[in-house]
């Protein structure tokens, strides 16, 4: 196996420390050109640290970096570059208000004498890049104006168009649906063909199984186990990774429900286009009741619950919340009679990056520490202190920047904003992407507590394992109808994909495909 | 490449560092102070302070307004305008009253003249308000548009000319004008009492309301806060308005210390004020800022510049060492965030993650 695919870049006793923390303790990693090489922790294990020094981005305190058996140095992102390394980034490096095809040739722009930008040329090969990652996203539209899944796959074309030897995936999957994955993986599959090397990060066991040829595993900045995928499996991924046998999904707390907390009829919101994105959805939830909301990317999932929470003016449709009618869209007033969001995107939809973890937490809830108009600085802190011992969340100080949290405990502070504002129905877009395993059960624990306490919860998510262990009825979106509606025993992964695929072809991304319907 | 054995013991003194550094503001006032205390003749007598404090006043007014508006991620371009229009009114007002049209002519007192003012002023910061969040412009395009407006309607008020003695009449009720700009009570200007409210006020609304919470996080992100409930729409009106309250204030101070109202008062002050805010520590992105940071930054700039003129430094030196001041005042500013984000990150690290 190892003349099959030779080491093609290995870190020697690297060790990188920053101020106050030891990132990467004397890891010695080897990246097999040609396979897959599966890097898996938990978040803040040294994952990202050990491929941002192969990309460049940092340099090790210690230790060295070889290239076929040549001591190599990377100070900047283009020194690795020219070395053939590229890297897709967890946080997504796009320009919003530039077109699919500028972002992917940034800085590598397709020039006539140099100076001149080849447009045409440009838009030609995205086009192919598109076509081979079979979505048919405009080379032309803004990259704002996509999707969080599409804004992936150009990431991954333009790495692609860079044609790098070594090419680092950092959780490429994350906001991706199953077809989408089941693309990536074919293009993945190509690329090992061509020689290329890949390095692959990702919380989804079942995907670093089904693509790794080697995997590594780090705990603590130190590497606890690697070895070629052969014979691995997620007990013996998760033992090395956290040191004790697998948590897995919080078990069923046995409560019966109680009243409807949550009508939703007739929702529509219609898209720039002259389509709808959201296109006449009506369901109920019942107090005590977790339901799941399976779909691909696109599907008007994250909109569905965005028009609920009151976010989009021009919805049409009738929300109740338990028996109450709710007025005109308003978040405010809608938080106010019991609604609750938990959006996708934590970073610009959940927190105020820039504000304190207590005052993010007591945002919506300023009303319950307010008489007149006048605020109890220590009521407020005593209550951040009881959420922060309730949901355990791992912070120095309550002061501190909400930045400095790793994704875990910062998804932990904007559940628990939500849950300040004591809500009657929780909406939780994706509640698990981008945490990693432990924090996942601790949030998946959290759902059952408080559906068991008689909290009705609404949740998206793009994981079929997911969707089926948590939901006790599941509802799958595509083009934004509903498309199928399963109990809990009667739901099977295959199921829930053929309903999720309604009205889809290969060919055309749902963004498009609702359009048409106009 | 940073070595091992310094990190343990940068933690300390990156502490003592970020104390000192946040209280940078001060101690440059303090410097400043010092400096033209040994330097410059007469500069600790009582009647320098009171001129002082007076022009520095004018300037805090503005900046805490125009703090409030920085924290929510816009700009207020237009604070120097609405000083000029509201000087005219209150002139226009004080000389003119207002004519029915029918032979009959409105007559106003001190306090009835002062309200209008103030209700301009608020007008214009609600005109802001509504073109920003309802129109959706810009703050800089929005208040630059203002700008412009409130200055030609200033001119227009009077044809350009000043409106001179503004004394006011007993007859009236409206002798009393002069006071706000020349009196004092306890032996401090009435001005610098007025400037000691709105800025209790000022601090009281960022620290220990609602609105002040909503204020900082609107401008660290609009959209999460929006998703938390938080009525962005009614924060922006808030801010813009509040500053056209400041600004209205000073109008009147302005008119009634010079005893005339001229239209072009007030021209680039909005400058001074933004200088003022930033040297306070406020951040130009948004979500970040203190009213007493901008109280000492008007502070230092007031200090500096009447410090300057007391020694003699040319007014062209003066400009120059002010926007020194403010660059240094920046880059710092930027250096304590990184050594900040360092201590937390390093705090958040020894808890495990």
């Amino acid at each position: 196996m190892t003349d099959q695919h030779p080491v093609g870049l290995k870190i020697i006793g690297g060790t990188k420390v920053y101020p106050g923390t030891v990132a990467l303790k004397a890891a010695d990693f080897e990246l097999r050109m040609g396979a897959v090489n599966v890097l898996v922790g938990e978040n803040g294990a040294g994952k990202s640290t050990m491929m941002k020094v192969i990309a460049g981005v940092e340099q090790l305190t210690q230790g060295r970096i070889e290239m076929d058996g040549e001591e190599v140095r990377f100070t900047s992102t283009d020194d690795a570059e020219r070395h053939g390394i590229g890297m897709i980034f967890q946080e997504l490096n796009l320009f919003p208000n530039l077109t699919v095809a500028e972002n992917i040739f940034m800085a590598h722009e397709k020039t006539r004498f140099g100076f001149d930008i080849d447009a045409e040329q440009q838009r030609a090969e995205t086009r192919k890049l598109m076509k081979r990652l079979e979505h048919s996203i405009d080379p032309d539209t803004l990259v704002g104006d996509l999707k969080v899944g599409q804004q992936q796959i150009v990431e991954i074309a333009k790495s692609l168009a860079r044609k790098a030897k070594i090419l680092i995936l950092d959780e490429p999957t994350s906001a991706l649906s199953a077809t989408e994955v089941e693309i990536l993986f074919k293009v993945i599959a190509e690329l090992k063909a061509e020689g290329v090397g890949l390095v692959y990060i990702s919380h989804r066991m079942d995907e670093l199984i089904r693509i790794g040829d080697y995997i590594t595993v780090l705990r603590d900045g130190a590497i606890t186990g690697a070895r070629s995928m052969d014979g691995v499996d997620v007990p013996w991924i998760v033992r090395s990774m956290i040191g004790e046998s697998s948590k897995d999904f919080a078990k069923e707390i046995e409560h019966p429900y109680g009243e409807e907390a949550l009508r939703v009829e007739g929702m529509r919101l219609p898209d720039s286009g002259g389509g709808f994105v959201v296109d006449g959805v009506s369901f109920s939830l019942r107090q005590g009741e977790i339901l799941g909301i399976y779909g691909l990317m696109g599907a008007g999932r994250t909109e569905l619950l965005e028009t609920i929470i009151g976010r989009h003016h021009l919805a049409d449709g009738d929300v109740w919340v338990v028996g109450k009618k709710m007025g005109r869209p308003r978040v405010s007033d809608r938080i106010a009679h019991g609604l609750a969001l938990i959006p996708e995107d934590r970073k610009h939809d959940g927190l105020v990056q820039i504000l304190s973890i207590r005052e993010n937490m007591t945002l919506s809830s300023l009303g319950a520490v307010t008489s007149g108009f006048h605020m109890n600085l220590k009521a407020e802190r005593s209550r951040v202190a009881e959420f922060v011992k309730r949901m355990m969340i791992k912070i120095a100080s309550p002061e501190n920047p909400v930045s400095s949290l790793s994704g875990g405990n910062q998804q932990k502070v904007v559940i628990s904003k939500a849950l300040m504002t004591e809500p009657k129905v929780l909406l939780m877009d994706e509640p698990s992407r981008g945490i990693d395993i432990g924090a996942k059960a601790e949030v998946f624990r959290v759902m059952r507590q408080l559906a068991a306490k008689g909290l009705g919860i609404v949740f998206v998510t793009s994981d079929l394992e997911e969707v089926l262990s948590l939901s006790d009825r599941i509802i799958v979106m595509s083009n934004g109808r509903i498309t199928g509606s399963f109990n809990r025993d009667e739901a099977t992964d295959t199921k829930l994909v053929q309903a999720s695929a309604a009205g889809h072809n290969p060919d055309s991304p749902p963004a498009q495909l609702h359009r048409k319907t106009a | 490449m940073t070595d091992i054995t310094s990190n343990g013991a940068a933690a300390a003194p990156s502490n003592a560092l970020l104390t000192l550094m946040k209280a940078r503001t001060f101690i440059a006032l303090i410097l400043v102070f010092v400096f033209f205390a040994i330097f410059a003749p007469n500069f600790l007598s009582t009647a320098n302070f009171v001129i002082m404090s007076k022009h520095v006043a004018l300037n805090a007014f503005l900046a805490i307004g125009m703090t409030f508006v920085i924290i929510s991620g816009g700009i207020d371009l237009s604070v120097g305008s609405i000083v000029g229009l509201c000087g005219m009114v209150a002139g226009y007002l004080l000389l003119n009253g207002i004519d029915l049209g029918i032979g009959w002519t409105v007559q106003f007192n001190t306090l009835e003249i002062c309200l209008i003012v103030v209700l301009v002023g608020i007008a214009i910061g609600a005109l802001n308000g509504f073109l920003i969040t309802k129109l959706n412009v810009a703050p800089f395009i929005a208040t630059l548009g203002t700008l412009y407006i409130a200055r030609g309607a200033a001119m227009l008020s009077s044809g350009g000319e000043t409106f001179p003695n503004l004394t006011g009449s007993a007859e009236y009720g409206s002798a009393s004008y002069r006071f706000i700009g020349s009196g004092a009570f306890l032996g401090i200007p009435v001005s610098i009492w007025m400037l000691i409210v709105v800025g209790l006020l000022a601090a009281y609304i960022a620290k220990r309301t609602p609105l002040g919470r909503f204020i900082y996080a609107v401008g660290g992100n609009e959209r999460a806060a929006g998703l938390s409930g938080v009525k962005v729409t009614y924060v922006k009106y808030f801010v813009y308005m509040f500053s056209g309250l400041c600004a209205a204030l000073v109008g009147i101070i302005i008119s009634s210390q010079l005893v005339a109202a001229h239209p072009a008062t007030g021209d680039t002050f909005e400058l001074n004020a933004i200088a003022a805010a930033v040297l306070g520590g406020t951040s130009m992105s948004g979500g970040r800022g203190k009213i007493g940071g901008t109280i000492i930054g008007a502070f230092v700039i007031g200090v500096l510049s009447d410090g300057l003129v007391m020694m003699g430094v040319s007014a062209f030196w003066q400009t120059v060492i002010k926007g020194v001041v403010i660059i240094a005042a920046v880059v710092i500013d930027q250096a304590q965030q990184r050594v900040q984000a360092r201590v937390a990150l390093q705090a958040q690290a020894a808890v495990g993650k």
